[in-house]
């Protein structure tokens, strides 16, 4: 055995150093794709281990690959030229929870969902709500940067963070940011971090924002006949002086991919529905709900469904959560994308999406949060199919160009990490993707945390392929 | 370099007929989400992605592609304890059962047993479990209580976890068990004069008739109480789950034909059973057999004709409770019944019809116990480690009593009472139980 793993097993106690191939492999992978086996997966639970360890990785020169629960969709995790899993899923969970300053302090393992349980309690909210926040942890969403569908009036993950701790790649504990709302001193290292997919430090601590919890919720399904109706449906309600908390899109193919599924009753033969939910004081929902229904009518609705009670909300609430099983059935492999676009682009981009489709004969279909421009296209595929998936891999490459030509980014809630690592001098410009670069080697001179991520390796392609 | 995982060992022919075995197709339906592991019992307690379902599902794979050995998998997969509570919570529908019992045989099929290993295995799953005779005479008195004669069983087929200390922790909380002449008088057949609600027969379970003989009784009483009419018959044998559970899937499909085949012979409304994990083996004995053949036509007979007991006793809605009791109770479902049966309401139905009961939901009442038919007695530690984590959300709604719907859980609860010091206070029960202390009279 190395000697520096030998070293590790004097850091951390026993059981949390893992050499075994069967503990190794389990680390290997994310949500997404690919599959690479660490050396080593460690379960730091203290930042002196941390600290000990990140010394000892630049001593040796070994890469470290911080991980929460590996629920990233872009591979931000995986281990891609070995070394060492952080495994800091097992780090001790606190929640410190302070009403009267509407912050609260958390350590790295807790889980997202759980924050926002916590907050409830007194009459607050945690925003960000990716899909995954009862299973995911917060310091995975702070390095992805997650978003969720309340990002549209809410924002992402960064939009809540007012302070960081840190351990530099070099093992130095630092803390960015504070504990107040404004704070322009020096630098947003805060903003740097978050987002920075595990590649400047490893996050211990963080101060977020939390917000009065709206007092009730209006949930609102609309179909459409055609998909550009829809798209305008979006702007117009934006640009009425209405903020929903959520615009949820799905497209035809997962209505009846739903619908077959598990019938619950959506319209089939729609185009595409938008599933809206307002939140505020219940008198101003009124209001709003009345307006907004003007304006889905004056569009050419087909259909508009205002639930009664708050079980048959949940029921269309539900119908949209059932859209990711129920597109499984169709096939088993998917690449889920989160291309983003200015809102006014959306009907443009599903019809490149059609377009893209036909090109190389593959099953996409499209959902997501439409109303921040936000859409997940989804490639289905099965990737025992070594033909299909290379026709799936200029497919998606075609989505990341359309989106960039569109005006909009590669991601919007995800992350690059190794999936769209090839595409980010598209989007970013030769000079300022060095300038990305030139951030990273200064934070980090020796690479060692998250080498492979982000930034892509000379004519680094997409690969969906595992041989 | 950039470390991609590699191949080794196995021919190409080899690793064919193990992809087979190990549903290896199947694994492609994990998108590795990881949605599963909040619900997973040992994830939490064993606090390694090894021991979760995804990560179990992706050792399997990997194996199934021959970039590791069978013997990588043993230890995941037998710490699993199969409550499937990760089935329920999947976005994909993964067949986690089918994936777990086909790793369970690869890995059955390639240890190396002594001979006297392969023998003791023969007489326990092929003339143990599935014989009456054998299992009521454990009834009587062998089981736990010979403890000498079972730790020696143990210990040859390689259960050496099992210390004296563990065996007494269960012996403790044994009921009481009936004479050898009362269990000779039950009535096998019990007719009604006036026209009967429904026509039941009982499966009785191995374990259910041995250890909970009262139970079985009192499970009778209910149905002929609702009205129903009802048959034991004599030749039915163990459903076949341990069998399952341990690998041993075509002693498990021999049992299922057998039970198929008896119950055929009477012309029955239900098949009743009081075992949670019984009937889940049950109602999933088409899976067993290849669609379209005969066999898989009368399973699926069979299987639309199994209900749990609480099932039965809500469609009969025959009974009325007299006898107000002043309990506060807490329910622990079966995690078999939940996640294979899909069965959730009817206890709690029927527990909410008894005057006086004031039922109490625990926190996460669908996380497992630690029984999980043989781990807790294979697995003791592991199994305590998940026990103390269910006690502790027992105990937060300080009840008077537990009511559960299967075997396996009834013991771990009552071990688990005794465990956190309350057996002066908490009283675990089967739902049938609980019922008849109700005083349970026809509508």
């Amino acid at each position: 055995m190395e000697s520096w793993i030998e070293r590790l097993k004097e850091i951390l106690p026993e059981k949390r150093v893992m050499t075994d191939l069967a503990d190794r492999y389990s680390y290997s992978f994310d949500a997404s794709f690919g599959e690479y086996l660490p050396d080593v997966v460690v379960q730091p639970q203290q930042k002196s281990e941390i600290v000990s360890i990140l010394k000892l990785a630049n001593l040796h020169k070994i890469p470290v690959y911080p991980r929460g629960q590996g629920t990233c969709l872009s591979g931000g995790p995986l281990p891609v030229y070995g070394g060492i899993v952080l495994d800091m899923s097992q780090w001790p969970k606190t929640i410190d929870l302070r009403p009267e300053d509407l912050i609260v302090s958390v350590s790295p393992s807790v889980l997202t969902a759980d924050i926002n349980k916590a907050a409830e309690e007194h009459g607050l909210m945690y925003a960000p709500d990716p899909s995954s926040a009862h299973v995911a942890t917060i310091g995975g969403n702070l390095a992805e940067n997650s978003g969720g569908p309340r990002g549209l009036k809410y924002g992402v993950t960064k939009d809540h963070v007012i302070g960081l701790e840190v351990i530099t790649p070099e093992g130095e504990i630092i803390r960015t940011g504070g504990q107040t709302i404004k704070n322009v001193t020096g630098y947003d290292l805060t903003k740097l971090i978050v987002g920075s997919e595990g590649t400047l430090g490893v996050i211990t601590e963080a101060t977020l924002k939390l917000m009065p919890k709206p007092p009730a919720v209006q949930t609102m399904m609309v179909s459409f006949d055609k998909v550009r109706s829809a798209g305008e449906a979006i702007s117009k309600t934006l640009t009425s002086g209405i903020l929903p908390s959520k615009m949820e899109f799905m497209d035809q193919a997962c209505i009846q991919a739903v619908e077959n599924f598990k019938p619950i009753g959506l319209p089939v033969e729609a185009a595409a529905i938008v599933i809206i939910e307002l939140d505020g004081h219940p008198e101003t929902l009124k209001i709003e709900r009345k307006l907004v229904e003007d304006i889905m009518k004056k569009i050419g609705a087909t259909d508009i469904i205002i639930p009664k009670t708050e079980k048959d909300a949940d029921e269309i609430w539900h119908a949209r959560k059932q859209v990711s099983p129920a597109i499984a059935q169709i096939k088993p492999t998917k690449v889920s994308e989160d291309a983003t676009v200015p809102r006014s682009k959306i009907p443009d981009l599903i019809e490149r999406l059609q377009v893209i489709k036909e090109k190389y004969d593959v099953e996409i279909v499209v959902f997501g949060h439409a109303g921040d421009g936000n859409l997940h296209p989804n490639v289905l595929c099965d990737k025992r199919d070594h033909e299909e998936m290379a026709r799936v891999e200029q497919a998606v490459g075609e989505i990341f160009e359309a989106a960039i030509e569109l005006g909009g980014t590669l991601s919007g809630e995800h992350g690059i990490g190794t999936m769209k690592a090839p595409f980010m001098e598209q989007e970013l410009g030769e000079i300022g993707l060095d300038m990305m670069k030139r951030v990273k080697e200064a934070w980090d001179p020796n690479g060692i945390m998250n080498p492979g991520k982000i930034f892509a390796e000379k004519s680094q392609k997409l690969v969906l392929r595992n041989e | 370099m950039r470390k991609k995982a590699r191949n080794w060992c196995f021919g190409m022919s080899n690793l064919k007929a193990l992809q087979e075995k190990l549903n290896y197709d199947k694994t492609f339906d994990c998108v590795q989400c990881g949605y599963c592991l909040p619900a997973c019992p040992t994830y939490e307690t064993m606090e390694r992605e090894t021991h979760s379902p995804r990560g179990r599902i992706n050792l399997v794979k990997m194996v199934a592609e021959g970039k590791g050995t069978v013997q990588d998998l043993e230890n995941p997969i037998e710490k699993c304890l199969g409550c499937m509570a990760c089935t329920t919570v999947c976005p994909t529908n993964v067949q986690y059962g089918q994936i777990l019992e086909g790793a369970k045989q690869v890995i059955d099929e390639q240890k190396v047993k002594s001979p006297t290993q392969k023998k003791l295995e023969q007489f326990l799953f092929q003339s143990f479990f599935p014989s009456q005779k054998w299992m009521n005479t454990l009834g009587h008195a062998t089981w736990l209580y010979q403890k000498s004669g079972f730790q020696k069983v143990a210990q040859t087929l390689g259960w050496t976890k099992l210390a004296p200390n563990h065996l007494d922790a269960f012996e403790r909380v044994l009921p009481d068990l009936p004479s050898p002449k009362r269990r000779k008088k039950r009535v096998k057949r019990y007719m009604r004069k006036r026209p009967a609600s429904a026509k039941v027969a009982f499966f009785t379970g191995c374990i259910m008739d041995s250890m909970f003989f009262e139970s079985n009784e009192n499970t009778i009483e209910l149905l002929l109480r609702s009205g129903a009419e009802v048959v034991i018959p004599e030749q039915q044998t163990c459903c076949g789950a341990l069998h399952a559970h341990s690998g041993k899937i075509s002693s498990s499909v021999d049992l299922a034909k057998k039970n198929i085949a008896v119950f055929e012979e009477e012309n029955v409304d239900y098949i009743v059973n009081n075992a949670g994990g019984c009937g889940a083996r049950m109602i999933e004995y088409h899976h067993l057999f290849e669609k379209g053949s005969a066999w898989y036509e009368r399973a699926l007979t069979f299987v639309s004709k199994v209900k749990d007991i609480s099932e039965v006793l809500v469609e009969l809605d025959g009974l009325e409770f007299k006898c107000s009791l002043d309990k506060t109770i807490t329910y622990q479902p079966s995690c078999h019944m939940t996640n294979v049966q899909k069965v959730t309401e009817p206890p709690l139905e029927l527990i909410g019809k008894i005057p006086g009961v004031q039922l109490k939901a625990m926190d996460r009442p669908d996380f497992c116990c630690g029984s999980a038919g043989v781990y807790n007695i294979v697995n003791y530690e592991d199994s305590m480690e998940i026990l103390d984590v269910k006690m502790e959300d027992v105990c937060g709604v300080n009840p008077d009593g537990i009511v559960t719907s299967n075997p396996g859980c009834l013991l771990q609860m009552k071990l688990g009472v005794e465990r956190s010091g309350k057996s002066n206070q908490i009283d675990a029960v089967h739902l049938v139980d609980l019922l008849i202390q109700a005083d349970p009279q026809p509508k």
